[in-house]
Parts: C-alpha cells; sequence; structure tokens
C-alpha cells in the first residue's frame, strides 16, 4: 500500500506517495534524493543517518517515512544559512570533528539538536548527546572541541 | 610598496581542505551515486565454513520478473589477490566454499527488493567438508588442506634467528615467558563497501567506482578478473568512509559488480550491509604468542624470542606480508641483539583477514610491552628506565638491516613521564570506594610506507602532476587515495609551502585513473613520505619554470629571481612581476604547463637479505610512540574506565598539527577499542558479532580525554622532515592499559580484550585463592 506523505523538509512543504514500509531513510535519500544522510548499520546501531523530527534527534533509519506526516524535517542539507556553514558546521569542520566524513551527517544533526535545547552542555551533557552515534575515526576528544566551539558560535549569533 | 612575502603553512593547525563537502552534505560516497536506470546488486554468499560445491542452482531466481543478469564462479576462473605470489581467492567461490558468507553467486536486478527475492531463490547443493575454525585445528595432522596448494593449512611459516638466544638467555639475570592471546577485530569503517560498475557495451569499456584505498590495485585485479585489457578500464574512488586497512586490497565487492555489469551489458549498483561488511571483514587475525625475553639487572634485554600464530581465515590476502611484520617489527624500536622469530600464518575456515591499522605490529607489541613491564617489576626496575636502557643510537641499521634515521622516542618517553606525572604518582594506586587507579606506560612504532611495494613494477614509488594555465590557478593531480586521512590536504599545502602560495591557489584532483597519475594507493602510511615527496618534486619543477619565465621576461639570470610566492623579482629593488604575469610569460613558450614531480625510496631501505621475507619492515623512516594510559578498576563490578591518556608521537615534523593531532587520538582510541572491548566472536565459524552492538566499539561515552604530544625528529629524508602519524600509537595503548590495570590491581591480563567478565572472574579468582590461603593458615 502506499500512501501521499506530506511534511515540511528541510523548509519546504512537500508531497510524495510513499509505500507504507518506505523507511524515512530511504525516503530521504532515494525519492527526495538528499543523500547527505548516510546509511551505516543495519538498523539503529551507529546514529549515521540521524535527522531532526521537530526539533529532536531521530534515527531515520528506524522510522517509517509515513510517521513524519504533517511533521517537520531537517536533514543536513537545511543547515547551511545562504550557502554559509553553520555553527555546528563550522565546529566539525574548523576542530577536525570530521575525519573521512560519514558519521559526520548524524553527528552534526545530533549536536545541532542538542544545541537547540541547551546552548551551553557541558562535556558530560555533550557525551550524553552523542552517545548514540559512533565515529571510528576521531577518537571523539575534536568532536567534543567541536560542539564547544559550536556552542561558542552560537553565543556570537550564528543558528546551529 | 608592500610587503610581499611567502605565505608558509607548515606546522599550522589547518582544516581539511574537503571539510566544507562533508559538513554539508554534499560529499558524495560510493553509496550516494544513485544512478537512475542502474540495477540493484546482491550477493548469495555461502552458509557453510567449508564444502564442495556440487551445484548452484539458479533457475528459480533467472524466472524472477526484473533479474538483468546472475553470476556464479562459472562466471569467472580467474583468481585475484594483492599479493603476486598468492592469488588464490575467486570472486564468486569454485569447486569449493571455504567460510560462511563467501560470495558464491550474485544477481542484478530492476530494484532491490527483486535482486534480495532472486537471492532467496538460489540453492547450493555441497558435501560438506571438515572445518577448522582455530588455527589449532587447521593444523592437526589429519586435517585437510583448505587450499590444494598450501599443505598443513600453513600460509607462511617464518623462520630467523639474529644472534645466539640460548647463550643471551643464559647470561641475563631474569628470563621469563608468558603466553598472549589477541581477539580477531575489525576495522568497522563506517561506510559499508559499495561499488558502482558501469559497462559501455558498444565500446567494450567498463567504469568502476568503488570505496577503496586502492584504486590502482583494483584496477589490475579488474582486468585480470574481466579478462579486459588495462586500457578499457577506468576506476574512481569517491570520497571514502574510512578504510584503517580493509581496503588495501581489492574486494570480492568491486569485482563482482563488475561481473554483472558486464553481464547484464549496463550499470550496476551493488551496496552491501553491516552484516555482510562484517563477515567479509579482513581485520587483525587473532593472533597467539608465546614470548620470552632475557633481561639483565641494568635493564638491558639479553635476548628476545618470539612465536607468533595468526588464524589468517580461508584466504592468502596479505597474510605472507602480515606474519614477516610481526617478526621483523620487534626491531628498530629497542636495540635488540639476539632474537629468534618463529612465525605462523594459518589458513582456517573464517574470513580472510587482512592489513588492520598497524598492520601485523600491534599483537607482538602488546606481549612485548606487558612482558617487560612484568619483568620490570619483578625486578625491581622502573619500566620507563627499561626502555632507556635499551633505546637505539640513530643513525643506525637493526640487525635485521632495517634502517633507522630519525628517533624521537627518548623525547617521546620524556615527555609522557613529565606531563603524566609518572614519577609522583606511579605505584600509588590510590583506591577510593572499591575503585582502584592506576598507571601503565608502554612504548610503539611503525613505518612510513613500505620502501617496496608488494606490486614491484620498477616505477618511481610516487608520481605527482602538477598543471598550471591561463587561469593561474594550479590543479595538483595524484593518484592518493583520501580516506579522510587528510592525504589531499598535506598534498595541497607541500605545493603551497614549496611555492610560497596561499592554498586557495591550489585544486587537487585525485581519485579517477582516466585522469590522475597512478599511485599504490593509501595504505602502511606511505602517502605523506613518498607522495609528499613527489609533490615537493613537482613544485620544485614548477618553480623552476616559473623562475626561467621570470628571469627572461626581467632580463636577469634565473639565479637572481626571488620567488616571493605572489611576487616574482630580480632583486630587493625589484618591482617585480605579479604571479600572473609570470604564469603568462611562462605560457608563451608551450601553452598550458605540466610537469611531474617522483620519489622513489633508496636501496638501503629495502632490509637486507638474511632470512627469507627480510624487506618487509624496512621504510624510509620509522615513527615512535609513547604512551600513559590512567585507569580505574571497579573491583566490585570488573569495570575498568580509562581516566585519560598521554601520548606522544614521533612524526618527524607536523607538516599539519590539526590532523596529526586527529590520527593520533584516533589511532589511541582504535588501540583501545581492541584493548577493552571489540571481539570478532564465532560459533562454528558464524560469526556472533556481525553488527555495531554485539561488535561492541567504543562509544563518545566510553572514550577519554587524549593528551597529544608531537615529537619532530626532523627525519631527513621526510617531506619537510615528516614521518608517518596515523598508525605508530596504536600498538602503545593496549599493553599501556594491561600495565595500568596491572598497577591498579596487580592483576595482569594477557588476552584481549580485557572486558569487564574477564577482570571479574580474576577477581573472583584472586578473592578465592587468598580464602583458601586464609583457611590453610588458620
Amino acid at each position: 500500500m502506499a500512501r501521499i506523505l506530506s511534511l515540511t523538509l528541510n523548509g519546504r512543504a512537500r508531497a510524495d506517495a510513499v509505500p507504507d514500509n518506505l523507511l524515512l531513510l530511504d525516503y530521504l535519500r532515494e525519492v527526495a534524493g538528499l543523500t547527505g544522510t548516510k546509511t551505516g548499520c543495519d538498523g539503529g546501531e551507529c546514529g549515521a543517518c540521524t535527522v531532526l523530527i521537530d526539533d529532536r534527534p531521530r534515527l531515520s533509519c528506524l522510522t517509517l517515512a509515513a510517521t513524519v506526516d504533517g511533521r517537520r524535517v531537517d536533514t543536513i542539507e537545511s543547515l547551511a544559512v545562504d550557502g554559509r556553514l553553520s555553527a555546528v558546521q563550522r565546529g566539525f569542520h574548523e576542530k577536525l570533528g570530521s575525519q573521512c566524513g560519514y558519521c559526520t551527517p548524524g553527528f552534526i544533526m545530533a549536536s545541532a539538536g542538542l544545541l537547540r535545547r541547551n546552548p551551553r552542555p557541558s562535556d558530560d551533557e555533550i557525551r550524553e548527546g552523542l552517545g548514540s552515534n559512533i565515529c571510528r575515526c576521531t577518537g571523539y576528544v575534536k568532536i567534543i572541541e567541536a560542539v564547544k566551539h559550536a556552542a561558542d558560535l552560537c553565543a556570537k549569533g550564528l543558528t546551529p | 610598496m608592500n610587503q610581499i612575502a611567502p605565505v608558509h603553512n607548515i606546522g599550522d593547525y589547518i582544516p581539511m581542505i574537503d571539510g566544507p563537502e562533508k559538513v554539508s552534505g554534499r560529499a558524495k560516497f560510493t553509496a550516494d551515486l544513485i544512478v537512475p536506470g542502474a540495477l540493484a546488486g546482491c550477493i548469495f554468499r555461502s552458509p557453510y565454513s567449508h564444502a564442495e560445491i556440487l551445484e548452484v542452482d539458479v533457475s528459480e531466481a533467472a524466472k524472477l520478473p526484473g533479474v538483468k543478469a546472475i553470476v556464479t564462479g562459472a562466471d569467472c576462473d580467474q583468481t585475484f589477490g594483492v599479493l603476486p605470489i598468492a592469488r588464490t581467492e575467486h570472486p564468486l567461490a569454485r569447486d569449493k566454499v571455504r567460510y560462511r558468507g563467501e560470495p558464491v553467486a550474485a544477481v542484478a536486478a530492476v530494484d532491490d527488493a527483486t535482486a534480495r527475492e532472486a537471492v532467496r531463490r538460489i540453492k547450493l547443493k555441497v558435501r560438506e567438508l571438515p572445518a577448522y575454525h582455530s588455527a589449532r585445528e587447521a593444523l592437526a595432522p589429519d586435517a585437510i588442506n583448505i587450499h590444494e596448494r598450501r599443505a598443513h593449512n600453513i600460509e607462511r611459516d617464518v623462520f630467523f634467528e639474529l644472534g645466539d638466544v640460548e647463550a643471551a638467555f643464559a647470561g641475563a639475570d631474569l628470563v621469563r615467558e608468558g603466553t598472549y592471546n589477541c581477539a580477531e577485530v575489525c576495522q568497522n569503517q563506517m561506510e559499508m563497501h559499495a561499488a558502482l560498475a558501469d559497462y559501455d557495451a558498444v565500446r567494450d569499456r567498463i567504469t568502476v567506482h568503488a570505496s577503496t584505498q586502492v584504486p590502482y590495485y583494483v584496477h589490475l585485479m579488474l582486468s585480470q578478473i574481466l579478462g579486459m585489457d588495462m586500457s578499457r578500464i577506468r576506476v574512481v574512488k569517491p570520497h571514502v568512509g574510512g578504510g584503517f586497512g580493509c581496503r588495501t586490497e581489492t574486494l570480492n565487492v568491486e569485482l563482482i559488480a563488475a561481473l554483472l555489469a558486464r553481464k547484464a551489458g549496463g550499470c550496476v549498483r551493488l551496496v552491501v550491509n553491516r552484516e555482510e561488511t562484517f563477515i567479509t571483514h579482513r581485520g587483525r587475525p587473532e593472533t597467539d604468542i608465546r614470548l620470552k625475553i632475557g633481561l639483565r639487572q641494568d635493564g638491558r634485554i639479553a635476548g628476545v624470542e618470539c612465536e607468533c600464530t595468526q588464524r589468517g581465515g580461508a584466504h592468502s590476502g596479505y597474510g605472507v606480508v602480515t606474519i614477516l611484520y610481526a617478526g621483523s617489527m620487534l626491531y628498530a624500536i629497542y636495540d635488540l641483539r639476539n632474537v629468534k622469530y618463529i612465525g605462523k600464518r594459518v589458513l582456517t575456515n573464517t574470513p580472510p583477514c587482512g592489513a588492520f591499522r598497524g598492520h601485523g605490529t600491534v599483537d607482538v607489541r602488546f606481549a612485548f610491552e606487558s612482558l617487560l613491564d612484568q619483568m620490570a617489576h619483578e625486578m625491581g626496575l622502573d619500566p620507563i628506565a627499561v626502555r632507556r636502557a635499551n633505546l637505539l643510537q640513530a643513525p643506525t641499521f637493526t640487525d635485521n638491516d632495517l634502517m633507522v634515521n630519525s628517533y624521537g622516542l627518548p623525547e617521546c618517553i620524556d615527555w609522557v613521564e613529565k606531563v603524566s606525572g609518572w614519577k609522583q604518582r606511579r605505584g600509588k594506586s590510590p583506591s577510593h570506594n572499591g575503585v582502584k587507579k592506576g598507571l601503565g606506560f608502554a612504548c610503539s612504532h611503525y613505518i612510513s610506507g613500505a620502501s617496496k611495494p608488494v606490486n614491484w613494477t620498477g616505477e618511481p614509488h610516487a608520481t605527482v602532476k602538477l598543471k598550471l594555465d591561463f587561469d593561474g590557478s594550479i590543479v595538483l593531480l595524484t593518484g592518493a587515495a583520501e580516506i579522510g586521512q587528510g592525504s589531499s590536504t598535506v598534498l595541497v599545502q607541500s605545493v603551497a609551502e614549496i611555492l610560497g602560495l596561499d592554498l586557495s591557489r591550489i585544486r587537487i584532483v585525485t581519485g579517477d585513473s582516466d585522469v590522475v597519475p597512478k599511485d599504490n594507493g593509501s595504505y602502511s602510511s606511505r602517502v605523506t613520505f613518498m607522495v609528499g615527496n613527489a609533490a615537493i618534486d613537482a613544485a620544485n619543477n614548477l618553480k623552476a619554470v616559473l623562475i626561467a619565465a621570470a628571469a627572461k621576461k626581467l632580463d636577469a639570470k634565473p639565479g637572481e629571481i626571488e620567488c616571493l610566492g605572489e611576487l616574482y623579482r630580480a632583486g630587493a629593488q625589484d618591482k617585480g612581476l605579479t604571479f600572473n604575469e609570470v604564469v603568462t610569460e611562462a605560457l608563451k613558450d608551450t601553452g598550458t604547463i605540466t610537469v611531474t614531480g617522483n620519489y622513489s625510496t633508496i636501496p638501503e631501505s629495502h632490509g637486507g637479505k638474511k632470512y627469507r621475507g627480510s624487506a618487509i619492515g624496512g621504510t624510509m623512516g620509522y615513527s615512535y610512540a609513547a604512551q600513559v594510559v590512567e585507569v580505574s578498576v571497579d573491583e566490585d563490578t570488573g569495570v575498568v574506565t580509562v581516566d585519560k591518556v598521554w601520548v606522544a608521537h614521533d612524526c618527524g615534523r607536523a607538516l599539519n598539527r590539526l590532523t596529526v593531532e586527529g590520527q593520533i587520538q584516533g589511532s589511541v582510541w582504535m588501540g583501545m577499542g581492541q584493548a577493552m572491548s571489540e571481539e570478532a566472536a564465532y560459533h562454528e565459524g558464524l560469526m556472533l558479532t556481525a553488527n555495531m552492538l554485539d561488535y561492541r566499539v567504543p562509544t563518545i561515552q566510553d572514550s577519554p580525554p587524549i593528551e597529544v604530544g608531537i615529537v619532530e625528529s626532523i627525519d631527513p629524508h621526510g617531506p619537510f622532515g615528516a614521518k608517518e602519524a596515523g598508525e605508530g600509537s596504536l600498538a602503545a595503548f593496549l599493553p599501556a592499559l594491561t600495565n595500568a590495570i596491572a598497577d591498579a590491581t596487580g592483576l595482569r591480563f594477557n588476552d584481549l580484550p580485557v572486558t569487564p567478565d574477564r577482570v571479574f572472574a580474576a577477581l573472583e579468582k584472586r578473592a578465592r585463592d587468598a580464602g583458601r590461603r586464609h583457611d590453610g593458615d588458620s
């Protein structure tokens, strides 16, 4: 069975016919063509597919597309403002929170969600907020620095 | 007049030049190449560990509407493998299957669901054979051969004795022997394997996009497997989501995608899932080590005997190289005189192992640094003093003819000793509410590129091209595979530094065999050293062209021209020419300028001929690392927490401090995973840990602060003095951790990973033994 999915994706209203069993991850990548969101595992293990649903980080690989009807979904492609990197994107770029870059969109969306809730997270709150995401390159040290740098940039007026 | 000066970047903190793509979601990885109309590939894998294939029945699969091509072992009788001496693997099994998960057949269909359904309809008829899931079983006298031409399931036996080990032990003050077991571990890079193969039936050409560290080796193997001339093949490497060694050889995925694409006459996208990535992982083999060290009271190591057995898995892969590294790299860190090494690489019915970060060196280093620490304690010596008693005097050649020029290990040791407060804090093991703290120390090292490539052709080890045209931008063309380690950034830095230009003048093109010069790939930490030197050579060649052009225009001699990056002038009073004016002048003779830079290692670095395979371990420069790890051990639960790591790494010269720190932290942390939680566990050849919940990679909540000290020994041959930074720090974490646990609790762990279960069991056993002794006393 298919149904019409209406949502606000990266700030734009959109409607598509989607099968009932289509995952949000596959909808984003294959229907909407937004391949910034990554598939890193066979379901709920790694966090690479994290997106924001109504500002809260969610695993798009464990979410049926049909369940986001009427909701607001933001992916990594939504963050840049006028082509310029957002605070979290700059944090990850400038502090090397990203090496190979594969887990990066998931980490950035989880971090953006964290900073929208808590603009000045402590180290422990960052660890808690990013605890469902796995990175295999950095050892996480520079990811924590990246999020703190992003928080500083937010304090100067940049959007997360 | 404005002060114009060359722009320098070496030693700065420079974010990666491809960072903006990665943080914005624009970076395309192979699986992101969603081509309309492409067929979906899916692989049928062996459910048997070891069996003779009687029939692969694809008739039901072929009847399914939407299936466009099916390939089996019958479609290709060629073999592949990274070592020319050990190409024993078929892309799809023929005659026999040798591990659970080995590809047997593959389908290309109109969509994923159809491809998966077709695979479900494939029937495999076999006669099961005895299967060997451990090295011990495979070595049993009555075991049959997994590969016909590998008698007794031994891929390679290595033996050497340099010096007189028995005499050395007889003259030592303390001789101790330990046995160690390191579990098999997987790279588990975040991007799962993927390939996109597009066959052009009109021209008989194929283009393959692959998630690889070695596009050139993929090119070679595609030619071999497809029976196509290399000139008909194009290999493209998009962004790659990590590798850590599992992609340093051609994988079945790329070859199967190509076979399917040719048979279907079109484009096939083959993306395997996480479970498939695990069960074909090419990780670090399970390793058993028996190690014996003779130590003198002055701390000098008198002799070493090491026996190392690796469970290599079902195919050769890098196996011969791995077992040779494990022996040769006993050397080049300490001054060793009497060493005996007995290595056995064993074929088993488990997934083929490969070249995992720190290739071949890690498990032996764990054993060595553990036993040394234990013996130092027994003799009442400071473990750090014992290392200092055995330092090399560089420049030197080791007994196995490895060339050591720069040697920053002493400074690494000094740094971690100081910043960790080692002298004041070690051995105090404070205890609070059943939680004991401890400090552990260890050293490690690694090569900066294998001096002899596995595929020896006689060409330079690295070639870089620079193109300069009317627009004044310099395009750097390289085959070096950026896999997230920052190779593109460091190459751009190197060229910019020589020319005194801002990084923004340089663009880099990499990873497309149609355009870039061949490169052996990203493995053995070769890129910064070898390709970096080639980039410097190319930049110097370009600079000479520009200086000649400036001299001509300014009516001066080339020797009089001063290059200030954006300005070329003949003496300080000369107004000079802008860079763009020099370019315009230079183009007049030849049009578009292309220069080449090359690099080759020197013969002295190729290892000697004292034993078979002694070239393995030879390099132009060794990196060195020392680590102190601080742990808390909860004696009620067995949970070990790493509170802090101090690591110093001699990378010759840090060309980019940001990426060097990132590499070192990543290495240490990857060592932590192997030491504490990661293990590929099997039940009769079936992997029990083929997902990231059961295969426990440390999360951000498990991971400690890692403080990095960079030691710069300025290697005489390195690019700007640099050596490798991305592997050498890994190995020392493992023994530094277990040495810290010993400092905290008095318990030694010789088997990895040190899980809470193992710690708890050891604590319980000690308590029981103490209870029995207490009962006996009373």
